[in-house]
């Protein structure tokens, strides 16, 4: 069991930049190390998740992750297409090829705008809560009252809402493409001449299965990104409650900046 | 039972326990008193190993808790109930579920004597009523009395209190004294309080100790703690306008009420 209560840090300032610049350096590996090690413990604790005991927290994180997100992101997916297909469209009908919009509205949308858009709509709501509360439980000493009882928190809260992530991630993200298809099939049905049919014969013909794929693992990927992250941030909060509200908002920063450089890396993998 | 043999710990610089050497014996209630950041929290929570120190060690039955780890330190754990200074519950579950919560994780219990378990100890604390209450919509004093129903709920040796009663009213604290005084009495365990209110302490306790900038200056039972001759003691009783005139009578905790 990771122990997640901390003693107090008590260290003088560095006198010069390059001292702070070293200590943020080792403080973040020390931070990446801590989360990774939560990761791994959460992994290897997803085989009790069907457990009669976490069952009923798994399907309350599903709710919360999924369906309580289901409105925001319907309406900017489905905008997102929109845009995407007015944009292009405009530019293609220059060259009469504004048929084309179909594929270049779902190829977007499941490479990268539908895992993006989703993930950071995701890390924004989703991912916030969590490390506000769990920053609060923190402070308020709930985490250290589940050390105390043995029960490990990582098993408890962070297990839980990992594995709800990465089911909800990926069919949000599902969700979010098809959204954003329907919105670029009515811009392009309303504005730029293009008939429902035209739009998905032409979208279906030349986007690939790998699109898809690749698509639903990068959301995959992310799901499990910001979960570990505001999980973390959450379990390092201290000083009261202008910790919790650093730990917010530090939550969403790093897992937007991770969620960007790791989807540029999966994207590098699977199509450089 | 509990054993400090020379503890000492530093937050940065600063020493906040000073070679603390003192034992908690079986059965008894024993009570840390001190002023605000003397160092009575940081030696409770040495106890329970939530801090570890920097010098010497803690032995908690003959098992060194200070440098257990793993599996070792949960069963250590085991042995102990903890009231926390502001009861520490899971504000999304219910005081129920808040009670039944180390037997559901830790035991292999069925329901129906979950059931029964937890509503035994909450009958204890008065709050059976309650049962399906969330903790948002509970006051300071019933909080205090749902952490103590979690923190006997499993039947500990030891169990230890900080700050029972910071934040209640003087009646609520005497209620909260009693069902301190009557767990002790009832299931025959270890108390350890970490308190400033020495009303409370000189109540419940059976031997008190002062703790001043991270060192012990006194232990000694209540009677004989009221009529100490450190200045750092009488200052403190003082404050609390306790006369060191005559024998401390220990108050009746047999019919506290409900707060």
């Amino acid at each position: 069991m990771v122990s997640l209560t901390r003693e107090p840090e008590f260290r003088p300032p560095p006198a010069n930049w390059r001292g702070r610049l070293g200590r943020a350096a080792l403080l973040a590996c020390r931070d990446a190390g801590r989360a990774v090690l939560m990761l791994a413990e959460a992994t290897l604790e997803l085989r009790r998740l069907f457990s009669r005991r976490a069952r009923p927290v798994f399907v309350r994180q599903l709710y919360a992750a999924g369906i309580k997100s289901l409105g925001v992101i319907s309406v900017v997916a489905f905008f997102t297409g929109m845009i995407l297909a007015l944009q292009t469209g405009i530019e293609l009908r220059k060259v009469g090829q504004e048929v084309n919009i179909g594929v270049a509205v779902m190829v977007s949308m499941l490479r990268e705008m539908g895992p993006f858009m989703t993930a950071l709509i995701l890390a924004a709501s989703v991912g916030s809560a969590m490390a506000a509360e769990l920053g609060t439980m923190t402070v308020s000493e709930e985490i250290a009252a589940l050390e105390v009882m043995s029960i490990p928190p990582v098993r408890f809260l962070v297990m839980p809402r990992l594995a709800a992530m990465m089911v909800m991630t990926p069919v949000l993200t599902f969700y979010a493409c098809m959204l954003g298809v329907a919105g670029g099939a009515l811009v392009g049905a309303t504005q730029l001449g293009v008939s429902p049919q035209a739009y998905l014969d032409n979208a279906i013909r030349w986007a690939e299965n790998k699109d898809l794929y690749v698509g639903l693992f990068k959301s995959w990927v992310f799901g499990i990104l910001i979960t570990t992250v505001c999980c973390h941030q959450g379990f390092a909060t201290a000083e009261g409650a202008v910790g919790v509200g650093r730990a917010t908002r530090r939550s969403v920063v790093i897992s937007f900046l991770s969620i960007l450089v790791v989807g540029y890396i999966i994207t590098r993998l699977f199509y450089a | 039972m509990i054993r400090f043999d020379n503890v000492t710990k530093y937050f940065g610089d600063r020493k906040v326990l000073d070679a603390v050497n003192f034992q908690v014996e079986p059965g008894e209630t024993f009570v840390l008193v001190g002023f605000s950041g003397a160092g009575k929290s940081v030696t409770l929570k040495h106890m329970i190993r939530l801090l570890t120190p920097d010098e010497g060690r803690v032995t908690v039955g003959g098992d060194v808790i200070s440098e257990a780890s793993g599996r070792g330190l949960e069963r250590l754990r085991e042995r102990f109930g903890l009231l926390f200074q502001g009861a520490a519950l899971l504000e999304w579950l219910t005081v129920f579920d808040n009670v039944a919560l180390p037997l559901r994780e830790k035991t292999a219990l069925d329901e129906a004597e979950i059931a029964r378990r937890v509503l035994e100890k909450l009958r204890q604390v008065n709050l059976e009523d309650a049962r399906d209450a969330m903790p948002a919509a509970l006051s300071g004093g019933m909080r205090k009395r749902v952490g103590l129903a979690r923190a006997i709920v499993t039947d500990p040796e030891i169990i230890l209190y900080d700050e029972p009663t910071s934040g209640l009213d003087p009646v609520t604290s005497r209620a909260i004294d009693g069902l301190i005084d009557r767990t002790r009495r009832d299931l025959k365990v270890t108390s350890v309080v970490v308190t400033h209110d020495l009303f409370s302490a000189l109540g419940i306790g059976t031997r008190i100790a002062m703790i001043y900038e991270g060192r012990i200056l006194e232990i000694s039972p209540p009677a004989e703690f009221i009529r100490s001759n450190n200045d750092i003691v009488k200052r403190f009783l003082d404050a609390q306008y306790i006369t060191r005139r005559g024998d401390w009578e220990r108050m009746s905790h047999e019919a506290e009420s409900s707060p």
